[in-house]
């Protein structure tokens, strides 16, 4: 598979994100510009995390509007695969191509820690190989993750099965104590309708690598190398 | 030079969506003393200056309110006049 890194202006996980796909996952990694207009033939693209723009405005608001997203927002409408993480989930939301919206987290401080995860869609192209029996593992690390959508938006991921990850703890069960943030039902990851647009704000691309000593995030891009 | 025409936009956040900076504010004041203010909300404002001779000029404001100034999933926004 041929994959596709978008660097905007102040991403940071750019290059934890190609040493895992390039290095770890053995895949052909194109490192792509924000002021590139086309998509060089990747099959799948990432829009890894960061402080694009430094956040200004409201976190992806900015870089929502770079060059490169036209080809991105194309590529998602012809079906093409994507998948944003924090920032680039921001990113994706903002452009309106993932539903709902992530706001500032509900105690106001930057959350830097490992967090446990529950999958709730197993179908999804990044979860069905990640051993759903099980809480995994992963950090967060953002000041803006409050997943927020209105009621009308909230049922129709219900019933198309569009939540992918909700904060959960270590014994897989969704509580309010293991929201770390005020994400609204605990939601950590969502799809589009399509099932192939994807954003999450945990890191898998930090548990990826068996020297930092926790590899469940390495599930997931096995799901999408399948 | 051309002749400038100031807009201010005022972008709020929508009724039911937390505020927390706005909680955190509310608290504050009410340690202060000012327990009859019972709530606080924040927002942001935007001075625009634009070519007062620009066709559309308020449609052009509505629309770089709407696409960029605010989202519209959380926040809705003002304009104020000259």
């Amino acid at each position: 598979m041929k994959v596709g890194v978008i660097t905007f202006p102040g991403s940071n996980c750019d290059q934890d994100m190609i040493y895992v796909l390039e290095t770890i996952m053995e895949q052909e990694t194109v490192p792509l510009w924000h002021k590139e207009d086309n998509l060089k033939d990747c099959d799948f693209i990432v829009l890894p995390g960061g402080f694009s723009y430094g956040d200004y405005l409201r976190s992806g608001a900015i870089a929502r509007f770079s060059p490169i997203m036209k080809s991105i927002i194309e590529h998602a409408n012809n079906g093409g695969y994507l998948m944003g993480i924090c920032n680039g989930f921001q990113i994706l939301c903002e452009a309106g191509l993932l539903p709902g919206t992530l706001l500032h987290n509900n105690n106001q401080k930057f959350i830097c820690k490992n967090v446990h995860l529950k999958v709730i869609n197993r179908e999804s192209m990044i979860t069905s190989k990640v051993d759903t029996d099980k809480a995994i593992q992963i950090p967060i690390a953002h000041g803006e993750g409050r997943y927020f959508i209105n009621d009308e938006g909230l049922s129709l991921l219900h019933s198309n099965d569009q939540i992918l990850f909700r904060y959960c703890n270590e014994e897989n069960e969704v509580t309010p104590e293991s929201n770390p943030n005020g994400s609204i039902e605990n939601i950590a990851g969502v799809c589009n309708e399509g099932k192939n647009v994807f954003g999450m704000m945990p890191h898998p691309e930090r548990a990826s690598d068996l020297n930092l000593l926790n590899v469940d995030g390495k599930a997931l891009f096995e799901s999408i190398l399948v | 030079m051309n002749q400038t025409e100031k807009k201010i936009v005022f972008v709020t956040l929508k009724e039911g969506v937390l505020d927390p900076e706005g909680v955190t504010i509310e608290k504050a004041l009410s340690q202060m003393g000012y327990s009859d203010i019972k709530s606080v909300r924040t927002g942001k404002f935007f001075e625009i200056e634009i070519d007062a001779s620009a066709s559309d000029i308020d449609k052009t404001i509505n629309e770089v309110s709407s696409k960029l100034l605010s989202n519209p999933v959380i926040e809705n926004f003002e304009v104020e006049g000259k």
